[in-house]
């Protein structure tokens, strides 16, 4: 293992993930809810009755923060560098996408549910959800990388 | 009121990832690509909004209620059971393949990303597809049943 120092941003990572934390301190001391992405997309997509305007809300809220991003830094918005070049690229990107959606969804919880709130909550259950999604991440990145060398 | 709260949520929820770089899913697999050149940021990203997140649950669960007076609606399931690990397996390697996670690809949406856009929408079908699957679990439990007696 070699540290990358040059793209390690630690301020930015922690200052960013107060700005997160606080995101799910607002949702469950005015909603009283998890901010689970998955869990609030779920709920938009299966159209609970009664439960559909603050899970809509909520993400207009995560869709305005790339623009107000853009109104205070010259207008660009924040798109990254992330660029797949290859059919076999866009292909992970799509087959990644599909498996997002069922699993979370299967495992009721994704980074923010699980990870975020689940781990801020000192659940097993989380916990457990976290080791394995990691795990798999980390085990998936290997092969695409090292193995197979995509 | 809870819509403002909630709008108001979001928006300092992808400010904190687009702040944290969590954006970008390079960024995000350079974290996973453990045998290449790491970037540990991920690790405090998490670091950063678990603990602010901790005193934020830890306040509600005081209180017992919102702010506004409602109940508070927080899973309070406990068991491990296959359908979380599973899940949780399979959503790991979705991770890995794509570099994105619900969060960072809503948000990549509507900065204008492509690949983004192709994330969210066979996420969408990913989701549908759970739905399917849950309701033809519970018909088939349903079926069971009606055997049973």
């Amino acid at each position: 293992m070699s540290i990358d120092w040059s793209s390690f941003t630690p301020w930015q990572a922690v200052s960013g993930g107060v700005l997160i934390g606080l995101g799910c301190v607002v949702l469950v001391l005015w909603n009283g809810r998890i901010a689970g992405i998955s869990g609030i997309l779920g709920g938009l997509v299966s159209r609970v009755e009664g439960d559909v305007a603050w899970r809509l809300a909520f993400i207009v809220g995560l869709l305005a923060a790339p623009w107000l991003w853009a109104a205070t830094h010259h207008g660009s918005l924040p798109r990254g560098s992330f660029a797949p070049a290859t059919p076999g690229e866009w292909a992970q990107v799509l087959v990644g996408g599909l498996l997002v959606g069922f699993g979370t969804r299967l495992a009721k919880g994704c980074t923010s549910g699980h990870g975020v709130c689940g781990l801020a909550r000192f659940s097993r259950r989380s916990l457990l959800a976290v080791v394995a999604f990691m795990g798999s991440g980390v085990l998936t990145v290997f092969i695409t990388r090292h193995v197979a060398g995509l | 009121m809870t819509c403002l709260t909630a709008f108001f949520g979001g928006t300092l929820f992808g400010l904190g990832l687009i702040v944290a770089g969590m954006n970008d899913p390079s960024k995000v697999l350079a974290f996973l690509d453990v045998a290449g050149r790491w970037d540990p940021s991920l690790a405090l990203v998490m670091l950063g909004a678990i603990s602010t997140a901790a005193a934020g649950f830890a306040f509600a669960a005081r209180r017992r209620c919102t702010l506004l007076g409602e109940a508070l609606q927080l899973p309070d399931r406990r068991q491990v059971d296959a359908p979380l690990l599973a899940g949780s397996v399979l959503f790991g390697v979705g991770w890995g393949l794509a570099g994105y996670c619900p969060g960072p690809g809503i948000v990549g949406l509507w900065a204008g990303s492509l690949p983004a856009a192709v994330f969210v929408i066979a996420m969408l079908f990913g989701i549908e597809a759970h739905a399917w699957y849950d309701q033809s679990c519970q018909q088939a439990e349903v079926g069971e049943v009606v055997a049973d007696s």
